[in-house]
């Protein structure tokens, strides 16, 4: 039971521990990966009296979540030297996969902002862990905007507070259906939209996004990319978006163009930059924006696209940026102007950086193809051209960067200075072979599982067909 | 009687922008990293207010102060936590400016 | 009555952050605390009151004067260029907030709406723990996260000084 994990996972494992950690918190994340995969998953209630949903929308992202969690635990055993620090990331990566997990599970808004925030104070200290400037000047400004977005989504609460009385997912539901005061719930809806915009580092509100990518140490850098910010953001507004608001027109285009904007700048921005983790950001921002876009579609096709782009992304940008750690191990540098030919020397990671590479952008039969088709056929089919041709222009985009970045890191000659270079370590070549497998594999079974992921539209189909979506 | 309660809950909210808007101006307009903490604090302060306003129309004062409270613990951590990254900036370069830490641009 | 609180707050508030000394500000802050503690004595809060009144106006109090008493900012020249330079942009706040301040008591009028507001269904604040388990749960993680964050920050801030 991921409930029993979270409450072992917070044992901070007193100082004696310290050589067994890593192999403890392995063996708990690959318990929650099995228990997640397990059919028989649903009732949790019996233990603790808490009100807790785990349904297929959760499921996924409890995969995801043990799966970059246990990458990034990886990483972390291969980048970090010194014992002590292994031991204090080792914590704190619990402490966010706790977080995490409760966002996942909640049935409560403020609950929802009450593990949210674990979440991100435990990524503040993360970023800051290596205590160089680069890094803490990026945990303050992250923790300057989330604030700013606590009180934003705070005042929401209040809001809703007063029109119902209660901050449970379902009596806040109820009470909007049945309330007369359309100004004020569109002004709760926009105070808490906004609120996890900034979090999830969509377009009006990235500022700490690049920062935060870029300089933070590796492990933590795969951490973030790979779920904090989805889960964080973009699971929390496709649950209250499905689950709670009202579904209809204003949110929803709200919501795409949003999307779109993130895309366009991501795409953008990404093209004009030097610094490998920097520019893999920016790449973030416009993914997310896919995702924003697959759900401000409203239709079962568009939300179907955003959950499984959202699975996805997990999977491939988290196989870059491990990529990008071992490269940054081996070669002491990030900068992509300095780096070339490296594909000689590391073939493991110039493979799999391809594959994920490849997959981002949208060519088949890789499984960021599928999702990028669902979203953009679920735009085309619901009549917002404009925002198609705009996701396929995008993608476009996506491919000539990644090209660029793979041309100058990988392919070419190999520079004078990097003779001495071997392949990275195997902490970090099983988890880049693993995530490249799953993004191959995934890719190429879609078509014929896809009715294994179907019972997942139902639960959301219900309040969106219903709201004439 | 409502009506006299959403205009008590109106002067509230009046007096909650204004707070906001004292510490979002603060934040914005300081150089000095410490101070954009204070006015940090007193954004979260008027949402605190905000929502025992709220219980208090409502009718709600048990789940206002419940969620007050939770508030109240996590901003706490959050505050402590920021100031031990301030001490660490701090340690690094002697100063509090917030022109310091603008270098990670790009 | 409310409304006399609700000035002294705002007031004190304003003092926090034009003042000149961080540690007035930090003294400034303490005082808001107090005075929002008292307003929600007022509002039927009394527990939330208490701890806001301890939290805040306490913990908070002191971590900030430490902070300010271990990081001098300035050498004395540069504190009072500082200052002026400062000041002349913060002047702009009051003007803001009065403004801001007529210009939405105009705004009033226009919400009278029937507000249907559920009964309350429970005065014992000791029973709404039975509802709220989770966010128990989740501030005891946060507490564990901080301490052990404030740990390794500071531990380590330590260790590379010396």
């Amino acid at each position: 039971m991921p409930l029993l994990g979270i409450i072992i996972l917070n044992l901070p494992l007193g100082g004696v521990m310290r050589k067994t950690t890593f192999w403890l918190c392995l063996a708990l994340f690959m318990a929650q990966i099995c228990l997640v995969l397990a059919p028989n998953m649903n009732n949790t209630g019996p233990f603790f009296k808490f009100d807790l949903i785990i349904d297929e929308l959760s499921r996924v992202v409890l995969f995801c979540i043990a799966l970059v969690s246990a990458v990034s635990l990886l990483a972390g055993e291969q980048l970090i030297k010194d014992e002590n620090r292994k031991f204090n990331f080792a914590s704190l990566l619990l402490a966010v996969v706790a977080g995490m997990n409760g966002v996942v599970m909640v049935k409560d808004v403020f609950s929802l902002y009450v593990f949210l925030e674990i979440t991100a104070v435990a990524s503040f200290i993360l970023i800051s862990l290596f205590r160089e400037m680069g890094g803490l000047e990026a945990a303050f400004k992250y923790l300057l905007l989330s604030a700013v977005a606590t009180v934003l989504m705070l005042s929401s609460v209040a809001l809703l507070l007063l029109l119902s009385g209660d901050t449970s997912f379902a009596g806040i539901n109820a009470a909007i259906i049945t309330s007369p005061h359309s100004h004020l719930i569109m002004l709760a809806i926009g105070l808490f939209i906004c609120g996890l915009f900034i979090k999830g580092g969509l377009m009006p509100f990235h500022g700490w996004l690049p920062d935060a990518y870029s300089a933070s140490p590796a492990p933590v850098s795969i951490l973030l990319a790979g779920i904090v910010t989805k889960t964080a953001g973009v699971y929390s507004l496709i649950r209250i978006m499905t689950l709670v608001f009202v579904f209809d027109d204003p949110v929803k285009y709200v919501l795409m163009f949003v999307g779109a904007v993130s895309i366009v700048f991501g795409a953008l921005a990404a093209l004009g930059q030097s610094d490998l983790k920097r520019m893999l950001a920016y790449s973030s921002i416009s993914q997310v924006g896919y995702i924003i876009i697959g759900l401000g579609c409203g239709t079962v096709l568009g939300i179907f696209g955003a959950v499984f782009h959202l699975f996805n992304h997990a999977v491939f940008k988290s196989l870059l940026f491990v990529n990008s750690a071992a490269v940054e191990s081996q070669t002491n540098t990030r900068d992509m102007d300095k780096l070339s030919g490296l594909a000689e020397k590391m073939p493991l990671t110039g493979v799999t950086s391809l594959l994920a590479m490849l997959s981002t952008a949208g060519i088949p039969p890789l499984s960021g193809f599928w999702s990028k088709l669902l979203i953009i056929l679920a735009l085309w089919l619901s009549g917002h051209y404009f925002y198609a041709v705009v996701a396929i222009l995008a993608s476009v985009i996506t491919l000539a960067y990644f090209l660029s970045m793979q041309r100058r890191v990988f392919w070419g000659k190999t520079g004078n200075e990097f003779r001495g270079v071997r392949e990275a370590g195997i902490y970090l070549a099983i988890p880049a072979l693993i995530l490249a497998a799953i993004t191959v594999a995934v890719g190429l079974i879609f078509p014929f599982v896809i009715n294994m992921f179907i019972q997942l539209p139902d639960i959301i189909a219900l309040p969106a067909g219903r709201q004439g979506g | 009687m409502d009506s006299q309660l959403i205009h008590l809950f109106w002067t509230f909210s009046i007096y909650v922008i204004m707070l906001l808007i004292i510490g979002g101006y603060c934040m914005l307009a300081t150089l000095n990293l410490v101070r954009a903490l204070i006015g940090l604090e007193i954004l979260m302060k008027a949402v605190t207010l905000l929502i025992i306003a709220a219980g208090y129309v409502s009718r709600h004062p048990a789940q206002a102060q419940a969620l007050v409270i939770t508030l109240i613990v996590i901003e706490t951590v959050g505050i402590a936590i920021a100031m031990g990254i301030v001490l660490s900036i701090y340690r690094h370069k002697k100063s509090l400016d917030s022109r310091n830490i603008m270098s990670l641009k790009g | 009555m409310e409304s006399l609180i609700l000035i002294i707050l705002v007031a004190a508030a304003l003092f926090t952050v034009m003042t000149r000394s961080l540690l007035r500000a930090a003294i400034g802050l303490a005082l808001t605390s107090a005075v929002l503690s008292i307003l929600m004595f007022r509002l039927d809060c009394p527990m939330a009151a208490v701890f806001e009144l301890s939290v805040c106006a306490g913990l908070i109090s002191a971590l900030f004067f430490s902070i300010i008493t271990i990081t001098e900012p300035l050498t004395p020249e540069k504190v009072e260029e500082e200052r002026r330079a400062r000041m002349t942009r913060f002047w702009y706040l009051p003007v803001i907030l009065v403004i801001a301040g007529i210009v939405l008591s105009f705004l009033s009028v226009s919400i009278h709406l029937k507000l249907p507001v559920p009964e309350a269904n429970n005065d014992v604040r000791a029973i709404l723990w039975h509802l709220r388990q989770l966010d128990l749960v989740g501030q005891v993680i946060i507490l564990l996260a901080g301490v052990f964050g404030i740990v390794i920050l500071l531990k380590e801030a330590g260790k590379k000084n010396g």
